[in-house]
């Protein structure tokens, strides 16, 4: 009987106070033909300790990042947590309650979604901020539709081809209905090119997307990019890694008027791919076109400071079909996780963060380079995240065995996404990376190369610089 | 025992310098940053970010959890929510190591303890719904509804058909109207008739060769089901149309009835609901969408597959997929929580959580029409919704001013003022795990409010740590941020 309190005596109490001699009796009113005969065909009721013991099987059958060294990146990262962000978010009175409908009993939550807004737009250096969607990719597509339904008429919305192709593909999924067109923009360098932008960009262009650091952990030229873009009265979409912004520039500070960001690295596990956090900032220009909840002081009857959901005229439960969005539950413990996590950090250990991750990324490029002989494959400026080549597609899946066999999760092939980069590596370096253990991936890998008898030639970038590709969607 | 501090915000706390490093030094050779980044994109100093201590941040987040109801602290009986008890070994093992520190994008061999449990999820809600494939990835039910209408418009799309309409009733959830917008879709409302299930001379009145979609949620936002549900699935069909059933309160009939045999096309479940999944203070949820065969190839992509008896594989290559609908999978920590919550109830289990559901429900409904109408219904499944129309007119309570005056008591408030159709609308639902004894104190509770002084429950509440905050003046002059006291003044 699990959870199920009512005892049997009870049951026949209830049953009686309500008219009834059976449970059953208060089903007959389902005509016959809908009602389902039989059993459902899944497995028997477990106890909890044959229950556990099957997925601690489960979980055995799987080898995760604590068993392995991680190098995998590409939108999820496998940051340090604190123990803090684990204890506040276990807490029960955050995780068992529910979207503060009733402010008098939530200003818990409330107030941490307000914190919320106010950390990521100190983040973002934007003006506000929703209280979290989904994840980077949802929330990218939203602030298209935010930029579409603010900038009437303009239908073109530019997307490099060095946006994370998972959010690429998404952004199509939604605009799938929308009148506008998808223009991929190529980036044959790794980065975007400012004359190939100021060509395509127009008096037809809605937004441009700019991922920064970019999918391929390059940064950008993003205040020439911001320039480009509203020469031509269009909009910045900045969708970038928070945890660079601990040393790289805020997208408010370079001009863009939405911010987009995955927070996965703000304290969530990696948990193969989610729940993670959709962050979302914008100018104030845009307030009343953003999706998902709000949180806004006010004061009570009593003239205390306190916090309740707001502007919920934008919202799906009153404008109905004039929603701006269909969003209702989101993120809210994702949110809270990140509340933590930045709130313990404070500004100075995200920037120690971040610049760990960043000379540590360097210092795993130069050495791959120096005594393993993969080339760079672009010559951008990076971060936290950089691209390497190998000689073929089999040598990369080769390698990326070896490695694994010898305890790493070494990169990802980026073949995956695009057949003319097959011979790449997308390799990703957090603070908790050590030197020894890049030491000796660098050691395995070079091992691996030697005895593959694969001789490391310098080559060139092979992104095809294709003519850019106009996807027109209706 | 009030405590001033609770309510401070973290950057009224914050004194440059108090936070400690959580990372070691760097052990790598360091190089200046503009040697490695051009120095016009990098930060001159990081973000203003508050700097508290760890006991003072942690003071701080505790504190503020005491200033929430929850599931774990109070009974919750908000209609259409389902805040049921979440148990505790789910969320255990959810987070075992194995499942939390996977990366998405690591080799699929290394998965397959994960993929084999969400094959089996897959497969299992499949069968509870009556149709043939599932997709686990949508983040929430009203993305699950995205998805299933962007299904459905790919299929017409595939079939040559030009759809443009999706009926949807006007008890309908809010995300029904919204998700049809977001894909594409006008949408029609569909009237109530007297009894507050679908109007089928309405229905039928409007359902014709542009009907893309009807869009119903069964047992509906007044608790009750729609008897008629075969008939209508029938009308929508002799048109072309699908119907897509809206799982919100698939609650109230696990095992009992199955929405692919009623002829619904597909539907979504929102496992934080039905299963258990803790709300988190509204999310992360997950929407996963069950479809009829017909339907299974425009799935969202990638799709999981067993390729051999306990190997299973991410199928990327579907031509008709709608394409992607999310980054990475889905939101999997909350699917494993709702894998467990099925393997703990067996089907046997999951029937008797829905007779319980509807026990507890028609035994609140028997102890409250007494003294609070409930217009619709004689019966209802897991949730009823009662109207304060009656104590309005005669002593001028309303229904915020009970739900308000119910918090006083410890009982979080039900749902008010929704569905739309009910004027001063108290939606309930006690859940299966509630017992009697908490029922008849909330019953009791009830019928006292309605006879105490109406100035009484106007200002209602009076022992909460705030009351009746001015939600007009929060949305003439939004405030949705902190700003430093100086700023503030200039701006």
């Amino acid at each position: 009987m699990a959870y199920l309190p009512q005892t049997e005596q009870e049951v026949k109490a209830m049953l009686a106070a309500i008219g009834v001699q059976s449970i059953d009796e208060l089903f007959a009113h389902l005509p016959s033909d809908v009602r389902f005969q039989g059993q459902l065909k899944i497995p028997p009721a477990l106890s909890e300790l044959e229950l556990t013991q099957h997925m601690e099987d489960l979980a055995q059958r799987n080898v995760g990042t604590h068993q392995k060294v991680c190098f995998l990146g590409g939108g999820a990262y496998d940051h340090f947590i604190p123990a803090v962000v684990d204890f506040i978010a276990s807490r029960s009175e955050f995780y068992t309650s529910y979207t503060p409908y009733q402010p008098e009993v939530s200003q818990g939550n409330l107030q941490v979604f307000f914190e919320y807004q106010t950390l990521i737009t100190q983040l973002t250096g934007l003006d506000v901020s929703n209280a979290s969607l989904y994840d980077g990719a949802t929330t990218l597509a939203e602030a298209v539709l935010m930029c579409l339904s603010h900038q009437t008429g303009r239908k073109r919305v530019i997307v490099p081809q060095n946006v994370h192709p998972e959010y690429r593909a998404v952004l199509a999924t939604y605009l799938s209905h929308v009148s506008a067109e998808i223009i991929t923009l190529a980036t044959p360098r790794g980065i975007i090119d400012a004359d190939s932008l100021a060509r395509v960009v127009n008096d037809q262009t809605a937004c441009v997307i700019l991922q920064q650091p970019n999918f391929f952990g390059c940064v950008e030229a993003a205040r020439k990019i911001s320039e480009i873009t509203h020469a031509a009265g269009a909009l910045l979409i900045a969708v970038v890694d928070p945890i660079s912004l601990g040393v790289l520039r805020r997208p408010g500070d370079y001009g863009a008027d939405i911010a987009v960001a995955e927070g996965q690295s703000l304290g969530l596990p990696l948990a193969w791919g989610g729940p993670y956090l959709g962050i979302l900032a914008c100018r104030e220009a845009f307030l009343r076109r953003l999706p998902g909840r709000l949180v806004g002081q006010t004061v009570d009857r009593r003239g205390q400071r306190c916090w309740v959901l707001t502007l919920q005229t934008r919202e799906q439960h009153i404008r109905r079909e004039k929603a701006t969005s269909n969003i209702c539950t989101n993120q809210g413990l994702m949110a809270l996780r990140a509340t933590v996590y930045l709130a313990a950090l404070g500004p100075h250990g995200l920037r120690a963060v971040a610049e760990l991750c960043l000379q540590k990324a360097h210092y795993l490029r130069e050495r791959l380079q120096r005594e393993a002989g993969f080339q760079p494959l672009f010559n951008a400026a990076f971060f936290k995240e950089f691209a390497v080549a190998a000689e073929s597609p089999a040598e990369v899946k080769t390698l990326l065995e070896i490695a694994t066999d010898a305890g790493f999760f070494a990169g990802i092939p980026l073949g995956r996404w695009f057949p003319e980069l097959a011979n790449a590596l997308l390799i990703a370096v957090t603070e908790k990376r050590t030197q020894a253990e890049m030491d000796r991936l660098t050691a395995i890998l070079a091992s691996a190369r030697t005895r593959a008898d694969s001789r490391a030639i310098d080559r060139k970038s092979s992104m095809t610089p294709s003519s850019q590709r106009t996807v027109q969607v209706e | 025992m009030r405590n001033k501090q609770a309510t401070q915000l973290l950057f009224e706390l914050s004194q440059p310098g108090c936070a400690e490093a959580i990372v070691p030094p760097c052990d790598v050779p360091s190089r200046p940053l503009a040697e490695l980044v051009p120095p016009e994109e990098l930060a001159e100093t990081p973000p203003p970010l508050p700097e508290v201590s760890e006991p003072a941040l942690i003071r701080h987040f505790i504190n503020l959890s005491q200033l929430n109801m929850s599931v774990d602290t109070h009974f919750y009986p908000l209609g259409s929510c389902t805040m049921k008890y979440n148990p505790k070994r789910n969320d255990r093992l959810a987070q075992l190591p194995g499942f939390a520190n996977l990366h998405p994008y690591q080799p699929l061999e290394t998965v397959q303890g994960l993929l084999g449990a969400l094959h089996a999820l897959q497969q299992i809600l499949a069968e509870i719904a009556g149709m043939e494939a599932v997709t686990l990835q949508p983040a929430a039910g009203a993305h699950g509804e995205l998805t299933a209408l962007l299904i459905a418009a790919a299929y017409f799309r595939h079939r040559g058909e030009h759809r443009t309409t999706v009926l949807i009733p006007d008890v309908a959830h809010g995300t029904n109207p919204a998700s049809a917008t977001m894909a594409g879709f006008r949408s029609v409302q569909v009237k109530s008739n007297t009894q507050g299930l679908v109007d089928l001379e309405d229905l039928r009145s409007k359902l014709n060769a542009q009907t893309a979609v009807f869009m119903i949620t069964n047992p509906n936002t007044l608790g009750l089901f729609e008897t008629q549900i075969r008939r209508i699935a029938d009308m929508v069909h002799a048109v072309g149309g699908l119907v897509y059933m809206d799982g919100a309160n698939m609650n109230a009939v696990m095992g009992i009835v199955r929405p692919g045999d009623c002829g619904a096309d597909m539907m979504h479940y929102n496992p934080h609901k039905t299963f258990s999944g803790p709300h988190g203070g509204g999310g992360p949820g997950a929407g996963p969408v069950a479809v009829k065969k017909h339907l299974a190839d425009f799935l969202p992509i990638p799709v999981i597959v067993e390729t051999a008896p306990g190997q299973y594989t991410l199928d990327e290559n579907r031509p008709l997929s709608i394409g992607r609908v999310r980054s990475f999978y889905g939101n999997i920590s909350v699917l494993l929580r709702a894998y467990a919550y099925i393997r703990t109830q067996g089907p046997e289990g999951l029937r008797r959580v829905s007779e319980r559901a509807v026990l507890n429900a028609n035994y609140l409904l028997a102890r409250v029409r007494s003294f609070l109408p409930v217009p619709y219904g004689h019966r209802c499944m897991h949730e009823f919704v009662a109207s304060a129309m009656k104590i309005r007119a005669s002593r001028n309570i309303s229904a915020m001013d009970i739900a308000k005056r119910l918090l006083d008591y410890g009982f979080h408030a039900p749902t008010v003022y929704f569905p739309l159709v009910l004027r001063e609308a108290l939606m309930i639902e006690p859940t299966e795990t509630e017992t009697k004894a908490t029922l008849d104190a909330f019953a009791d509770t009830l019928k006292a409010i309605l006879e105490e002084p109406p100035e009484l429950v106007h200002e209602a509440p009076h022992t909460t740590p705030i009351s009746r905050p001015d939600e007009v003046l929060a949305a003439r002059a939004p405030i949705l941020k902190w700003t430093p006291v100086s700023e503030s003044a200039s701006g």
